[in-house]
């Protein structure tokens, strides 16, 4: 009894505070009289339901942390025994997916874009899930990566094949270079520089006209082939569709930059995943548990940091130059703080150091406002409330154990609450 | 013969002077303890000789058979690495989100990194990658049998009780394979019986072939198991030898009575640094 009062209390606090945030711009009405001049109306009712939303929603929120029953083992380790069947079901789905019949094409399209940020997820979280370093400013190198493309092919006539390497590395040669000045810097210091990071490249991108054309950007980038084979909507010997004797169609391409992205995305899930059980993986998590520890048993901190880096940004330079070509224009509009926002978000969103995790958190960051498009301006609102419930509910992300790399007898989940978040 | 030497090691933070020109030298296949009342700068002492403070003044060597290495000039990492100087922690420093296991094979991170062809061929599975990884996985398992821990092998560290933990963090230290391990209070908050447990793996990792050197405030553990005692006040070196003329040292006894001193006894001397 005594709970549900203060808990009543709290609502009430709560309320209090939605009417002053709410009551300047839900309270009243700007209109206009039959005279064109402006005036207010006030709009009680309106305010009254979101005040009265706000009031329940605490009141329920806090009842149900009251009565949260504490998640017991055997559901965490069922939840994490799921998590191997639906890994592989996704991905059967994912191979599936655009040869169903009536999937329509702006569907695919979706899920190319859904599996671009799901491989700058996969990316960042060697970075920010497995070594623990706060890196915000992770778009510097899907930007280098876009734009060693866009560049080479556009000045030197090469392809998307023979860029795609090319451009890996360029990112992670910028990975190293951009990690040494922020080896020593930690936490929320480290956060900062490498968001400075983002910014100086995006910027640098922006003024460097002669080079990138400014905020022009790249145009006339060229699209990937099959083994030199155009997907060119002309047809004729020499495209997709003339060499296999087929009508061209628009969704040849999508589905072939679909199986682009999937390729390259699985292809960055098998190294991580390959990476965790080696000893370099585990120094990286090693690194983001204790880091003096780690010196104290020999192991080279600089070196293992800047290789996180490195890698991490080598498939942040993937994915920029499958973006540069899927798009066949860049600009630096394309490389704002809101991309490196995002992928963290993925990651934190999915459970730092998950790969499962940054599947469900980008079909969830990426697909679902794309799926709210009708709500129009509700979209972002609702958004942005599943998110916060997200997080409310599961604080540490959709997937917070951690699979130990190795075991000699059965390996168990780990729970999140010994796990460090490391943070440089 | 001699494993560890340490000459006129002065150590100073500012206006502070911790340790104080320090000689003393640590015998192979001896426990050398060092003890001292509070502040007597033994973590101090310890920390320089591990790496983790670069010392002011005066050298730390120890013995690799005929060539003998400076461990002052090397960087931190490397003081396990080529040193093969393994130390602990006086609060346990364990990856705790990682499992026991984990924690033995991180420690022997450079034998298996080198086996891996720049992690390239470990990720393609091929090359030396695998027996390197079995016989990881066999010093492990060797150790954490003799740490008693065999059974919560795959337990997180962070989820096993105090004194597991401080038997874990001596085992992961035992994995790099050091020559001489360096012990901060491994005593530290054990029970009698853990104790007197912790007493049978030190003296079972000394008959291994490993020197010892430690810190302890456990007068039960150092004079029990120690073959050599050097005690520190105020950063000075005061005494040096068997645990039986330690015992009967009047200066020993005088420093941690506190005899002759008007002013805390632990505070360590304060001199302008030079």
């Amino acid at each position: 009894m005594k709970r549900l009062t203060s808990d009543f209390r709290d609502a009430l606090a709560v309320a209090f505070f939605a009417l002053l945030v709410f009551g300047p711009f839900l309270g009243q009405h700007l209109d206009t009289d039959e005279n064109y001049q402006l005036y207010l109306h006030p709009t009680p009712g309106l305010l009254a339901i979101a005040v009265a939303i706000c009031f329940a929603g605490r009141l329920l929120m806090l009842q149900w942390h009251n009565f949260r029953p504490a998640t017991p083992v055997h559901v965490t380790n069922a939840m994490a025994k799921s998590g191997k069947f639906i890994a592989p079901a996704l991905l059967v789905f994912a191979v599936v997916m655009p040869f169903l019949p009536g999937v329509p094409n702006a569907y695919i399209d979706l899920g190319v874009l859904i599996m671009t940020y799901m491989m700058l997820g996969w990316g960042l979280n060697i970075v920010v899930g497995l070594a623990g370093l706060l890196d915000l400013g992770y778009v510097a190198f899907y930007a280098v990566g876009a734009y060693s493309f866009g560049l080479l092919a556009t000045n030197f006539g090469l392809g998307f094949w023979e860029c795609l390497p090319l451009a890996g590395i360029l990112a992670a040669a910028w990975g190293i270079f951009l990690g040494f000045p922020v080896l020593r810097l930690r936490g929320d210091y480290l956060a900062i520089v490498t968001l400075a990071f983002g910014e100086i490249i995006r910027l640098v991108i922006t003024n460097w006209s002669s080079l990138t054309g400014g905020p022009n950007g790249i145009t006339q980038i060229p699209h990937p082939t099959l083994f030199g084979l155009k997907f060119s909507m002309a047809g004729g010997p020499g495209t997709f569709a003339g060499f296999f004797g087929i009508t061209p169609h628009p969704y040849q391409r999508t589905m072939f930059l679909y199986f682009i992205i999937l390729g390259l995305a699985l292809l960055t899930n098998w190294v991580t995943l390959r990476l965790r059980k080696q000893p370099l993986g585990r120094a990286w998590e090693a690194l983001r548990e204790d880091e003096i520890a780690c010196r104290s048993l020999g192991i080279n901190v600089r070196n293992t940091k800047l290789t996180a880096f490195a890698i991490g940004a080598m498939f942040g330079g993937f994915a920029g130059c499958f973006f540069a070509t899927r798009d066949g224009f860049i600009s630096p509009d394309s490389f704002t703080f809101i991309e490196s926002a995002t992928v963290l978000a993925i990651v934190v969103l999915g459970g730092s150091g998950s790969q499962l995790g940054v599947v469900l958190a980008s079909c969830v960051m990426i697909g679902v406002p794309a799926m709210l498009q009708s709500l129009q301006i509700y979209r972002m609102l609702i958004f942005g409330l599943a998110l916060v419930v997200i997080m409310v509910v599961r604080p540490r992300g959709f997937i917070s154990t951690r699979q130990p790399t190795v075991s000699l007898g059965k390996a168990k989940a780990i729970g999140a609450d010994l796990i460090a978040e490391g943070r440089g | 013969m001699t494993i560890l030497s340490v000459a006129d090691l002065t150590m100073r933070f500012g206006g502070l002077t911790a340790v104080n020109n320090v000689n003393f030298i640590a015998e192979r296949g001896h426990i050398t303890a060092i003890i001292g009342p509070n502040g007597a700068g033994k973590t101090t002492l310890f920390n320089c000789i591990t790496g983790f403070y670069k010392p002011s003044d005066g050298s730390v060597t120890v013995a690799h058979g005929e060539k003998s290495l400076r461990l002052d000039k090397l960087p931190g990492h490397a003081i396990a690495k080529k040193g093969r100087v393994a130390r602990t922690f006086q609060n346990i420093r364990l990856f705790g989100g990682m499992t026991a296991l984990e924690n033995l094979l991180v420690a022997q991170h450079n034998k298996l990194q080198a086996s891996t062809g720049l992690g390239v061929l470990g990720i393609l599975g091929l090359g030396g990658y695998r027996a390197a990884e079995r016989q990881a996985m066999e010093l492990a398992k060797h150790w954490l049998h003799l740490t008693d821990l065999y059974d919560r092998a795959d337990d997180p560290a962070g989820a096993l009780p105090y004194g597991a933990q401080r038997r874990l963090e001596i085992a992961r230290a035992m994995c790099t394979d050091p020559v001489l391990l360096c012990l901060d209070e491994p005593a530290a908050g054990l029970n009698p019986r853990e104790s007197s447990a912790l007493n049978d793996l030190l003296l079972k990792i000394r008959d291994e072939g490993t020197s010892l050197l430690l810190i302890e405030h456990d007068m039960g553990v150092v004079m029990k198991i120690s073959d050599h005692i050097v005690v520190l006040d105020h950063g000075q070196k005061i005494a040096d030898g068997t645990p039986a003329q330690i015992r009967a040292d009047p200066t020993v006894i005088a420093a941690y009575l506190g005899e002759g001193d008007d002013d805390d006894p632990d505070a360590p001397i304060a001199e302008p640094a030079r």
